[in-house]
């Protein structure tokens, strides 16, 4: 994974420097609430309804042993005792202090870690397909350019200013699992006939009140073109996107009231200009010296098959339920991607202890694992482990209350923080996913309803994804009752698609039942080898709302 | 109000006058809006001549009126308001423009850096604003990781260099 070199680590420390000095003013009085808060958010501290958070970045969501140590330190000396993994690959804490966020800064420094620009209106964490350099449909591995990205965006003169906030996203494979189109930027790496490597980049995707998927505006970016053309996208959306009104202030709107071919014309004309002054080319030995860093690690030849794991498979039930659900086929023989749910039923989504996340640690060291990932389904990901050991790790997730097995099935929930944390929220989220997750509890049930994403938003801001939900619930407030809408049909994979609102919102308990009815109708009316958003889309929202609304 | 331009507190030569309000002998700053409808008699004038834009007004609106400009000064009406980082940019860039470009209104110590980055060479400035305050706002992170229209150290450079 990437290293910091001197300047880098000069960069970061001489911001813990700055922040701490900004803090000091506003502890003074010199600096007023209102003239603290876009500093304070650039460097990723938020007011809740509670406390201060602290939003910590994990760039691409790759994180090393020593890194998962510092937070676990991090959650048991300045927090609660535990930290949140977000669907942006961050993690949250929610408990700190004002006067010590300068020293959690200063501590995270010390393992090459930051909380530039995880909020405020600027160029966010960039986020990756978290499989990365594991999977076999792979052009390249998409944190090459993710780096490259984050270093030019990192207190760009010109940019931290925005409109609204600015999400980009990264993949190098065929199968989305960055939710590209629902970005406000967004980049796929290619491979073109003649075996040249470039980049199609979207723009305009988003959630929110106003969902958008996002449009192509550049076709195959040259790979030493891409910060010239990311800079023109930008220049475009900070000089003509909307400031009157914050709810429709993100580059979605611009994209949609110009019209695709329009803003591909305004950006091409700031293109061509940043790219013949030339100052913004990447420069392959960057390039070079970047993706060293995160070349794979040296594969042993493994047999495919591992007669340990098999066994274990053969003897242990548990571990067999696991292994189906919770590994995907890694690109070389013997080993896997195993993905470790922080989704327990009944539990909070993407929370971790202190003692977790130190077991985790300890795991990636013992079994030579290099790095672990955070999904934005808010998982965590171990990307390259020998099947041989994967019986051992299941013991230890067990010991450490991660080995839950339900990626990708019913109660693999997204659930934003919601009303229990957050000052945005009209209804809470986190209680209606535990009680989903305890309606489906039963794993037998679970795996015959296969693949089915829920994503539940708290509110309209939706970041809880409820757009992209296979199932999608969104927390609105009615005179002081929150109610829940649910819709169908979403999707943020390579099939992207907005979900459907299905009818009137639900109290708290009814929600829970609709639910359960839109999958019984889901287990009637499927046909061989179709997933719940197959059914959806086959037969639209009719059958699911006759049996939703018939008792009402 | 004071005014530091290149790093050091100067004279403001120029008189920011309103749309309705008779031009001064010397140097004046008018609204895009008054060089539009008055060009050939601001232009004609034998004196230097300054353009306040509002936020909402691209520096391109100026034309080649641009090149006939001793200071273009850029608006933040909010410091939210981050259009002028652009426009600023621009001048330098698309525009080649050369003179003064001064920042104004309600932007924060913590912005300068930046403000200095992509052009801005004269800040408008409170009364309690020091020198100190200016020096320590510009030299607070020594590197930058992308090009701008300054000279700051660039990362980037530097490792090609190491």
């Amino acid at each position: 994974m990437y290293r910091y070199d001197e300047f880098d680590a000069r960069f970061v420390a001489e911001r813990v420097a700055q922040f701490r000095y900004q803090v000091e003013r506003r502890l003074s009085g010199e600096l007023t609430e209102d003239e603290f808060k876009p500093l304070r958010l650039m460097n990723g501290l938020y007011l809740q309804l509670h406390a201060y958070m602290l939003r910590v970045a994990v760039p691409y969501g790759t994180l090393s042993a020593r890194q998962m140590r510092m937070l676990a330190h991090i959650a048991r000396k300045y927090d609660k005792g535990y930290g949140h993994f977000t669907t942006r690959q961050n993690i949250q804490f929610n408990w700190p202090k004002l006067v010590d966020v300068p020293d959690i800064l200063a501590d995270l420094a010390r393992v090459e870690m930051h909380a530039i620009q995880t909020s405020g209106n600027c160029i966010r964490n960039v986020t990756a397909d978290h499989f990365a350099g594991a999977v076999v449909d792979e052009v390249e591995d998409p944190r090459i350019l993710a780096e490259i990205v984050r270093q030019w965006s990192t207190l760009h003169p010109e940019f931290s200013y925005l409109p609204r906030k600015f999400k980009i996203a990264v993949s190098g494979a065929a199968e989305d699992r960055a939710a590209l189109q629902f970005h406000d930027v967004a980049i796929q790496i290619l491979r073109s006939a003649t075996g040249e490597i470039g980049y199609r980049v979207y723009a305009g995707g988003g959630m929110g009140r106003t969902p958008y998927i996002a449009h192509v505006v550049g076709d195959f970016v040259a790979k030493a073109d891409i910060l010239a053309f990311l800079e023109a996208v930008m220049r475009v959306y900070n000089q003509s996107g909307r400031r009157d009104n914050m709810y429709k202030s993100r580059i979605k709107i611009l994209v949609n009231a110009l019209g695709p071919d329009e803003m591909r014309r305004q950006i091409a004309r700031e293109f061509d200009e940043i790219r013949r002054a030339g100052t913004l080319a990447v420069d392959a030995r960057e390039i070079g010296r970047i993706a060293a860093y995160f070349a794979p690690p040296d594969f042993e030849h493994l047999d495919s098959n591992s007669p340990n794991y098999e066994s274990a498979r053969r003897h242990d039930t548990d571990f067999r339920a696991w292994s189906d659900i919770n590994l995907a086929p890694h690109r070389s023989p013997g080993y896997a991607i195993a993905t470790i749910s922080l989704k327990p039923i009944g539990g909070v989504a993407g929370d971790a202890s202190d003692v977790q996340l130190d077991g985790l640690a300890d795991v990636i060291d013992e079994f030579g694992l290099h790095e672990i990932r955070v999904s934005h389904e808010q998982n965590l990901v171990l990307p390259h482990v020998r099947k041989q050991d994967l019986p051992a790790i299941f013991t230890r997730l067990v010991a450490l209350g991660l080995a839950t097995p339900n990626a990708g099935l019913v109660t693999d929930i997204i659930a934003c923080p919601g009303l229990d944390y957050c000052d945005l929220a009209n209804a809470r989220s986190i209680p209606i996913a535990q009680r989903i997750s305890e309606r489906f509890a039963d794993l037998d049930r679970q795996r015959d309803i296969g693949e089915l994403k829920i994503k539940i938003s708290g509110c309209i801001n939706a970041c809880g994804h409820h757009h992209a939900g296979h199932i999608g619930i969104l927390g609105v407030d009615k005179k002081g009752v929150e109610y829940y809408q649910l819709m169908l049909g979403g999707s943020g994979a390579e099939d992207a698609s907005i979900a459907e609102i299905l009818g009137p919102a639900f109290d708290e308990h009814e929600i829970i039942n609709a639910v359960e009815q839109v999958v019984e109708v889901y287990l009637d009316r499927r046909e061989a080898g179709e997933r719940f958003l197959d059914t959806v889309r086959r037969l639209g929202p009719e059958p699911f709302k006759e049996r939703v609304y018939a008792s009402h | 109000m004071p005014l530091i331009k290149n790093g050091v507190f100067v004279e403001d030569r120029f008189t920011p006058v309103a749309d309705d309000a008779p031009l001064p002998e010397n140097g004046a700053i008018v609204s895009l809006a008054r060089l539009q409808s008055e060009r050939a008699a601001l232009l004609a004038r034998n004196a230097p001549l300054g353009v306040r834009l509002k936020s909402d007004e691209s520096p391109e609106q100026l034309g080649d009126d641009v090149y006939r400009l001793s200071v273009v000064v850029l608006e933040f009406p909010k410091f939210r308001d981050g259009r002028g980082f652009s426009w600023a940019r621009m001048l330098r860039t698309r525009l080649a423009y050369t003179n003064e470009i001064r920042a104004t209104g309600s932007f924060l110590y913590d912005q300068i850096a930046f403000m200095i980055r992509v052009g801005i060479d004269a800040f408008e400035v409170d009364e309690n604003f020091s020198l100190e305050d200016f020096r320590r706002a510009q030299g607070e992170m020594s590197y930058a990781y992308q090009p701008a229209t300054d000279r700051k150290k660039q990362i980037g450079v530097l490792r090609v260099i190491e």
